[in-house]
C-alpha cells in the first residue's frame, strides 16, 4: 500500500524516462492509483518488461516553483511510476 | 540583370507570401518510415489500402466525438458518473472506437479549472478529439503551461478569478485526459445535439470554455 505522501526520486538515468525533470525531488500526494503498466524505460528499447504500479501524483505549484509560483495552491497532476517514488513517513 | 523567371521572393500578385518548395532532403526518420512501410507491404504484413484506411480513420476523428460525450454528461447524470469513473468505458458505451486509450475525464466546477498538457511530447486523446492543434505540440505551450498556467490561459482569452483553483494535468505516461467543462448557463431548454454544438475543442483541453448559447 503506497503512502499518501510521496517524493519523486532525484536520479537522472539516461534513456527513455517518463518522469519529468521538473518534478524530480518534489513532494506530492497520491491522487489515485492507476494499476500496473509496462515500464517505458524498458519498452522503449523493445525489451520485455515486467509491469510497474503507476500513480497520479498531485503537486502544489509552491512545491514545484517555490516563491516564483504563479499561485501557490494551484496544482500539477502527473503520472509517476512506483520505482520513481519514495514513501514519506508522517 | 533581369531574371528569366518571375521571382518567388516576397508577395504574390494576389497578395499572399510565397512559400518555399520543400526541396530539402528527407530526414533520417522520414527515410526510416518509408523503408519500414515499404518492407511491411512487401512482406505482406500490411497493404497500402490498409494504411490509407487507417489514415482516413484518424482524419475522420474530430472534436465532435468528444463534444458528444460532454453533451451526454451534461444531460445524463448517470452517464456523467460513469464518465468520471472510467472515461474509456463511457466513451465506448457511446460507440466511439477509442482503441486501447486509457482516458480520464476531469471535471470543471465553480472552484476548479482543469487544463491538459504533455510536457514530455504531445500525448493527446486522439481517438476522441482527433489530431491535436499545432500549438499543443509547441515547446512554448508544453513548458509554460506547468510553469504559469494562468498567464497561458489569459493568452487564450480565459481570465480565471482567484477563487478558482487551476489544476494542470501533465500526461506523462499511459493516461490521456479530457476536460469535462461546465455546462453554460441558459441552456436548460437545449437538446443534447444542440448542447454538443457549444462544446469546443479548446474547452475539452481546458484552454477555453464552451460557447454561450445563441
Amino acid at each position: 500500500m503506497m503512502a499518501e505522501r510521496v517524493r519523486v526520486r532525484t536520479m537522472m538515468p539516461p534513456g527513455h524516462v517518463r518522469t519529468p525533470a521538473y518534478l524530480r525531488g518534489k513532494t506530492g500526494t497520491v491522487e489515485r492509483a492507476l494499476g500496473r503498466f509496462g515500464n517505458p524505460e524498458e519498452l522503449a528499447y523493445g525489451r520485455a518488461t515486467d509491469t510497474r504500479e503507476l500513480y497520479r501524483v498531485r503537486f502544489t505549484m509552491s512545491e514545484i516553483w517555490g516563491k516564483d509560483a504563479e499561485r501557490s495552491t494551484d496544482t500539477v497532476d502527473a503520472e509517476i511510476f512506483a520505482h520513481w517514488l519514495d514513501r514519506l513517513e508522517d | 540583370m533581369p531574371h528569366d523567371h518571375p521571382s518567388h521572393e516576397g508577395i504574390s500578385p494576389s497578395g499572399h507570401p510565397y512559400r518555399n518548395d520543400n526541396d530539402t532532403p528527407l530526414s533520417y526518420w522520414q527515410t526510416m518510415e518509408i523503408a519500414m512501410r515499404e518492407l511491411l507491404i512487401e512482406k505482406g504484413v500490411t497493404t497500402a489500402e490498409e494504411i490509407a484506411l487507417q489514415i482516413d480513420a484518424m482524419d475522420a476523428r474530430s472534436p465532435a466525438n468528444g463534444a458528444a460525450v460532454v453533451a451526454r454528461a451534461w444531460t445524463d447524470p448517470a452517464f456523467k458518473a460513469r464518465l468520471l469513473d472510467d472515461a474509456s468505458a463511457a466513451s465506448r458505451e457511446m460507440g466511439f472506437d477509442i482503441g486501447p486509450l486509457r482516458l480520464i475525464a476531469v471535471e470543471n466546477t465553480e472552484t476548479v479549472h482543469n487544463v491538459i498538457v504533455c510536457t514530455l511530447c504531445s500525448c493527446y486523446p486522439r481517438n476522441l478529439l482527433g489530431l491535436p492543434p499545432d500549438w499543443y505540440k509547441s515547446r512554448a505551450y508544453r513548458s509554460r503551461t506547468v510553469r504559469a498556467p494562468r498567464k497561458v490561459l489569459r493568452e487564450f482569452g480565459l481570465d480565471l478569478p482567484d477563487d478558482v483553483t487551476v489544476r494542470v494535468h501533465d500526461s506523462t505516461a499511459d493516461m490521456r485526459y479530457i476536460v469535462l467543462p461546465q455546462r453554460p448557463a441558459g441552456t436548460d431548454s437545449l437538446s443534447e445535439a444542440a448542447l454538443a454544438q457549444l462544446v469546443t475543442r479548446d474547452s475539452m483541453i481546458g484552454t477555453g470554455l464552451p460557447r454561450a448559447p445563441a
